[in-house]
């Protein structure tokens, strides 16, 4: 697992701009370079089950967003009073009370999406993003920093997770948001709707990604 | 339909037809993380299947008996007047993300001191994974799915040590395709993680035959 502890290099100076060259890298970083879920292999689960249809994707990676901002910089603030030894359970309950908050205004605001997504809206608790960005990157660096790499990263995400849910959608059930865009004949597609589609998508862009940035990791 | 039948059959729906992986892809992140080797799939693997066993009928415990609606029930036994507090109308489920995950969290915190104190061996060899699994999508996942099935307590035992059961073929299946895998000659680009969901599609495609599969001790 890719969390090794990544603290900015040398020592933040005092009142840095927040939008500075360093910290607009950790925000542009994760959108390819070191995209979350492509090459730090953070987060798969839901970038797989959730992705069938273009709208609850969206839905989930503005939760994903939500969560992984408060939560990242809630734990940068309380990094100094964390002892060691407890902090996956004091992470994980930050993270659940956000995801608690998250849960019921989908349930109030967008009953249909929250049952589509199901389980999936309390698993963002899980979601490897989350608890890797707070491990590696909010223990060791101010507010300020991580609330860049929160977005960054939240964005990351949502750069993958709206790729992949476009080509399901349009070759699963021929439409796009809902509207209908291959005509009624469609047949539609099976695989692609099944969490099969989404595996080969997921790996097809891997390979689309790679063979443009020229990253390459030892089979 | 007896009760072991009732068992066998729950126990072989969550292994196969429910497939942690192949069809919820839960524990996506550990599981392309440690299928590298068999010898670290089978520890990882085991370590899952045991915080299944356990931590599955705990949440059922906590839903049963804390989070449902009237769950609190018990409560009133207490001596305390209803007219001072009625516990039967209290519904705890805006917390219950909270709950299952401290559950699991200080389960699998417990654990790794008890191993450490008592087996060396075993800690040695399972340790290293015993904090990775408080973040397992399929440990939360198992306990968000117990709302919705409405066993009675042996079932969920079934059902957690199933799961597991599950999740350890899947993740032991993949790490001996990628170990074949590393002699062949893969793109540039797919190499590695591209390679590695494509197997996962492939393989979840052949787990796909088992819905539809008729439970061999009727319904």
């Amino acid at each position: 697992m890719s969390t090794e502890t990544q603290a900015v290099e040398e020592v933040v100076k005092e009142r840095e701009p927040l939008f500075s060259k360093k910290n607009r890298k950790l925000i542009t970083n994760p959108l390819d370079a070191d995209n979350p879920i492509t090459v730090q292999v953070l987060g798969v689960c839901s970038a797989l089950a959730v992705t069938v249809k273009l709208i609850p994707t969206l839905y989930m990676c503005i939760s994903v967003l939500f969560v992984l901002v408060f939560s990242n910089v809630a734990i940068s603030l309380l990094r100094n009073v964390i002892p060691g030894r407890i902090r996956i359970i004091v992470q994980l309950l930050v993270v659940a009370s956000l995801v608690a908050v998250v849960d019921q205004v989908l349930q109030a605001y967008a009953y249909d999406v929250s049952k589509q997504l199901s389980v999936f809206v309390g698993l963002i608790i899980t979601n490897c993003i989350i608890m890797g960005r707070l491990e590696a990157f909010a223990l060791a660096n101010k507010p300020g920093p991580a609330l860049m790499d929160a977005i960054g990263n939240g964005l990351g995400y949502a750069a993958i997770l709206i790729p992949v849910a476009f080509f399901r959608e349009l070759l699963g059930s021929g439409s796009l948001f809902g509207f209908n865009i291959l005509g009624e004949g469609y047949p539609g597609n099976g695989v692609m709707m099944s969490p099969v589609g989404a595996c080969i998508v997921l790996g097809l862009l891997i390979w689309f990604q790679r063979s443009r940035n020229g990253y390459t990791e030892e089979a | 339909m007896g009760i072991v039948e009732n068992y066998l059959n729950i126990g072989i729906k969550s292994i196969f037809v429910d497939n942690m992986i192949f069809a919820y892809f839960l524990g996506m992140c550990s599981y392309l993380a440690v299928s590298k080797k068999i010898g670290t799939a089978v520890g990882l693997g085991m370590a899952v299947t045991f915080v299944l066993l356990i931590t599955v009928p705990l949440n059922w415990l906590a839903y049963n008996f804390i989070i449902k609606e009237g769950a609190l029930t018990w409560l009133n036994g207490l001596g305390v007047s209803t007219s001072f507090a009625d516990f039967s109308t209290v519904n705890l489920e805006v917390l219950k993300f909270i709950i299952f995950i401290a559950v699991v969290a200080a389960f699998v915190q417990l654990t790794e001191m008890v191993v450490e104190k008592l087996s060396p061996a075993l800690y040695n060899a399972l340790g290293i994974f015993l904090p990775l699994i408080a973040v397992n999508c399929s440990i939360l996942g198992a306990a968000l799915f117990l709302p919705g099935k409405e066993f009675a307590f042996g079932e969920s035992v079934v059902y957690g040590l199933g799961s597991g059961i599950g999740w350890f073929l899947a993740v032991v299946a993949l790490a001996a395709i990628r170990e074949k895998l590393s002699y062949s000659n893969v793109p540039k680009g797919l190499r590695g993680l591209g390679i590695t969901f494509i197997t996962v599609g492939l393989m979840a495609f052949a787990f796909l035959s088992f819905i539809g599969f008729k439970l061999p001790f009727g319904e």
